[in-house]
């Protein structure tokens, strides 16, 4: 398909070949560039490797088929994944700017994706830094023993735990109550937490002084942010293979169900994790790619980072299951120790006859001689299966399933602080290129005063965006995250993604795109990028697009809260969005999305004006 | 003479079952979980222990009702069952037919309860009164948060690297500003050097455009 819209004047904004050559040479002051190729490798792979690694990822290829979930993961890591990044990368490289002036050189009807990529990367960063947040509370209170979230408090006349505490667990009393005093509704916002606010103070400051001077700071900061999470992953590794019951987790996770691979769900939520785990359309690769020299092997690149995300994802996987394995035997033999305990008092027989070995016939035997007693007794099913699927998604995985098998490890804060140490630079090396893609534009959109430099206009976006992340300190903050969480980082990347693989292939025009690489890297990218970005790629994300914004519609939007008051807890309880969310979700889905069009739309008008009065001018008899 | 004593002793044990009944008003059940606690070094339980465990508690019992003298006849059991599970009831030493009543047990034992603990080698959780919740230990709470402390060393460190990098940025800028100055003294040097050398190649050396080079700013 060589569909190319016509698009005059592309070659007066973009710096032509020679240009690109001399500017290489001469090495202008003007623009941030790395150090080393190393550091610009290891700030993508930072950027690319996140939290999603560790707590959606295992979670996707445990309940799609274990193992099996990795054929269409790889599949599309290699088929929608691999090109985009290619294609941010190659066009950042080639026009040098950010991502709203990429766009904007290319044509001035097409700076609403760039405007858009802003708008994503500050809604997706207010939440990832407030989930940065929380890490560090965690982090903060990880030095001491016992760990705080192994005891319950005791209520006033000292005889027995809290009942909130005493119904649920203590992790998950200390995730919901002591760290975030949640609400029961998202309506209900209640009071400001001040740990919480003090917590974001820390991550907002953190994140100001790693980028104060945008890409010379961060690069260096990326060192330990990208390097550490490996080191710690091994060290869990290590410690989780050695712990009882690990490799039944191992083997939970990648027991293949290939009856899966068939459900067109597998292959939707594989493609959708491959889009947000590659951090593409959010602007920050493409900026991170244009500081670098002009003929640097960006195909390589991509490839490489490919690689590693993919190694990466089953890494982290391989870790989070055994922990969590280790975790459902513990609590599999607590069970059935409890539940032996419970007959042995029953029946008065001595500690020695029921074992966990002989457990089961025993029962039977009880239950077939004495049903009445035994049915009396209200014995639990001990279900190693649920043990090994509950709270493995998201935060709950962090601070509630984590932080419940690290209380049981011995020298548990030194396993705690190595833990969310490990959390912090996942998140903070995803950050760097988050805020990256929210102040170049904002720099290009000359919202700054020129006069300004790197380090006020980092200050100022930090400043402001602490200001709003306060909305998250509420006592209703953990629901606004999910809100934010489900909708902020879903549609719009994908129309947004969409949008830039046409907007290269029919409107800069893929021959030039082609020509551009050859300049680059020496050589045309092969036939597999051509099929990619003309075919395939956009054909995937549609397919996805189309099928999410379907089964967001026909669902009733409700969302999990902790109510103590509910029949259903301590399990979370499923409860409808108020009407006025929707206000919300257009907000937060709908803007970006439409920034596009609305973008081309105010331009077309603004630009036909123009005309209108121009020729009217013109026609107009001197005065 | 005999048949008094024998009739005597026959009495005394069927008051003392019937005082002590399972589900009786004053009494409560004990279960210990020796195993469980001990494992391999586990003892046995026999009348050794039992006679251990009615002493205790009559030492028990002393403490709490100060001037009453329990014996370990004061102590009744009954109903053992071989998951070392036994119902006791407590009486009064001044008359062995009444029984103490289920407070001051209850009390005697709280107070006990570390001393009784250790006699046995075994826990609150495997030495269980049923009927007696055990006090809880409460969660250990520091004085200053040490999350506080934590958090105060990480805002300092992180405040203190801003200040330097700004200061560092400031000082930069300042050091700039003035080298310019000292390249307009170096520039005005050459500039003359550059005329007196043109006047003696004979030409007209026309300044302007080496002015204009010299003063690009970046």
């Amino acid at each position: 398909m060589r569909l190319v819209l016509p698009n005059p004047g592309l070659d007066l904004r973009i710096p032509n070949y020679e240009d690109l050559n001399r500017m290489d040479k001469e090495e202008a002051n003007d623009r941030p560039k790395w150090d080393n190729k190393a550091q610009y490798i290891l700030t993508c792979v930072g950027f690319c490797i996140g939290l999603g690694n560790v707590w959606r990822f295992p979670y996707l290829c445990q309940s799609h088929g274990g193992g099996a979930f990795l054929i269409p993961y790889l599949i599309l890591l290699v088929l929608e994944g691999m090109p985009l990044l290619l294609l941010e990368f190659a066009i950042g490289q080639r026009l040098r700017k950010g991502s709203v002036g990429v766009w904007r050189a290319i044509s001035p009807y097409l700076t609403g994706i760039g405007i858009a990529s802003m708008l994503v990367s500050l809604l997706v960063g207010l939440y990832y830094n407030t989930l940065i947040a929380w890490i560090m509370w965690y982090l903060f209170n990880s030095f001491q023993d016992p760990l705080p979230w192994s005891q319950c408090p005791l209520n006033d006349n000292g005889t027995e735990f809290v009942p909130e505490c005493q119904q649920s667990s203590t992790v998950d009393y200390y995730f919901y109550r002591v760290s975030l005093n949640s609400s029961a509704s998202i309506a209900d916002s209640g009071e400001i937490h001040w740990p919480m606010v003090v917590c974001l103070l820390a991550a907002w400051t953190v994140i100001c002084i790693c980028y104060i001077r945008g890409i010379s700071t961060s690069g260096k900061a990326v060192y330990v942010t990208a390097i550490l999470p490996y080191i710690v992953l091994a060290i869990f590794l290590i410690r989780g293979l050695t712990l009882k019951g690990a490799l039944s987790g191992i083997e939970f996770l990648f027991t293949p169900d290939v009856d899966e691979l068939v459900k067109p769900t597998t292959w939707l939520d594989a493609g959708a994790q491959v889009f947000y785990a590659f951090s593409i359309a959010w602007g920050g690769l493409i900026s991170f790619s244009s500081y670098n020299p002009v003929h640097n092997n960006c195909m390589q690149d991509a490839v490489i980072l490919t690689a590693i995300t993919g190694f990466t994802s089953v890494y982290a996987a391989t870790v989070t299951y055994s922990i969590i394995g280790f975790r459902a035997t513990e609590k599999y033999d607590g069970c059935i120790s409890e539940n032996i305990m419970t007959l042995l008092n029953a029946f008065g027989l001595p500690e020695d006859n029921i074992t966990a070995s002989n457990y089961e016939t025993e029962l039977n035997h009880l239950n077939s001689s004495y049903p009445d007693t035994v049915l009396g007794l209200d014995i639990k099913t001990c279900d190693m299966h649920k043990l090994l699927s509950e709270g493995v998604e998201g935060t709950g995985l962090a601070f509630i399933v984590f932080t419940e098998a690290i209380t049981k490890m011995p020298g548990s804060p030194a396993w705690s602080v190595l833990f969310f140490i490990m959390l912090l630079c996942l998140g903070i090396s995803t950050l760097f290129g988050n805020i990256e893609g929210v102040v170049v534009p904002l720099k290009d959109l000359n919202m700054f005063p020129k006069k300004w430099p790197q380090e006020a206009l980092t200050g100022t976006t930090c400043v402001v965006a602490f200001i709003i992340s306060i909305l998250f300190a509420q006592q209703s903050g953990l629901y606004w995250v999910t809100l934010f969480d489900n909708f902020a980082g879903s549609v719009p990347l994908l129309t947004i993604g969409l949008f830039e693989l046409i907007a290269v292939v029919h409107i800069y025009g893929i021959d030039r795109f082609n020509e551009d690489l050859e300049f680059m890297i020496g050589h045309k990218p092969s036939i597999f990028w051509q099929i990619s970005w003309r075919f395939i790629s956009p054909l995937i994300i549609l397919v996805i697009l189309v099928f999410y914004l379907v089964t967001q519609a026909q669902e009733e939007l409700t969302y999990l809260v902790w109510d103590p008051n509910s029949v259903e807890f301590p399990t979370l309880a499923s409860v409808p969005y108020p009407s006025w969310i929707n206000a919300v979700i257009f907000f937060l889905a709908g803007v970006p999305s439409l920034a596009v069009p609305v973008y081309a739309l105010y331009r077309l008008i603004f630009s036909c004006c123009r005309k209108k009065k121009c020729i009217q001018k013109k026609n107009e008899p001197n005065l | 003479m005999f048949e008094k004593i024998f009739f005597l002793l026959c009495l005394s044990t069927a008051l003392a079952e019937q005082l002590c009944r399972p589900e009786a008003s004053d009494g409560y059940r004990v279960r210990l979980s020796i195993k469980t606690a001990l494992g391999d070094e586990a003892y046995v339980w026999n009348d050794n222990e039992m006679f251990l465990f009615r002493a205790t508690l009559a030492f028990a019992m002393r403490n709490q009702i100060s001037g009453q003298e329990f014996e370990v006849s004061n102590i009744i059991v009954c109903d053992e069952t071989p998951r070392v599970s036994f119902w006791f009831v407590v009486t009064s030493p001044q008359n062995t037919s009444q029984l103490v009543d289920k407070e001051s047990v209850e009390e005697a034992v709280r107070k006990s309860r570390n001393r009784i603990n250790s006699a046995f080698l075994l826990t609150d959780k495997t030495l269980e009164f049923i009927g007696i919740p055990p006090t809880l230990a409460a969660p250990v709470n520091p004085d200053t948060p040490p999350w506080l402390i934590v958090f105060g060393l990480v805002m300092g460190a992180v405040g203190a690297g801003i200040i330097v990098l700004l200061a560092s940025s400031v000082v930069q800028k300042k050091r700039k500003n003035d080298e310019k100055p000292d390249d307009e003294e170096i520039d005005e040097e050459t500039r003359v050097k550059t005329v007196e050398n043109s006047a003696a190649s004979e030409g007209i050396y026309n300044r302007s455009f080496s002015d204009d080079e010299r003063f690009t700013h970046m």
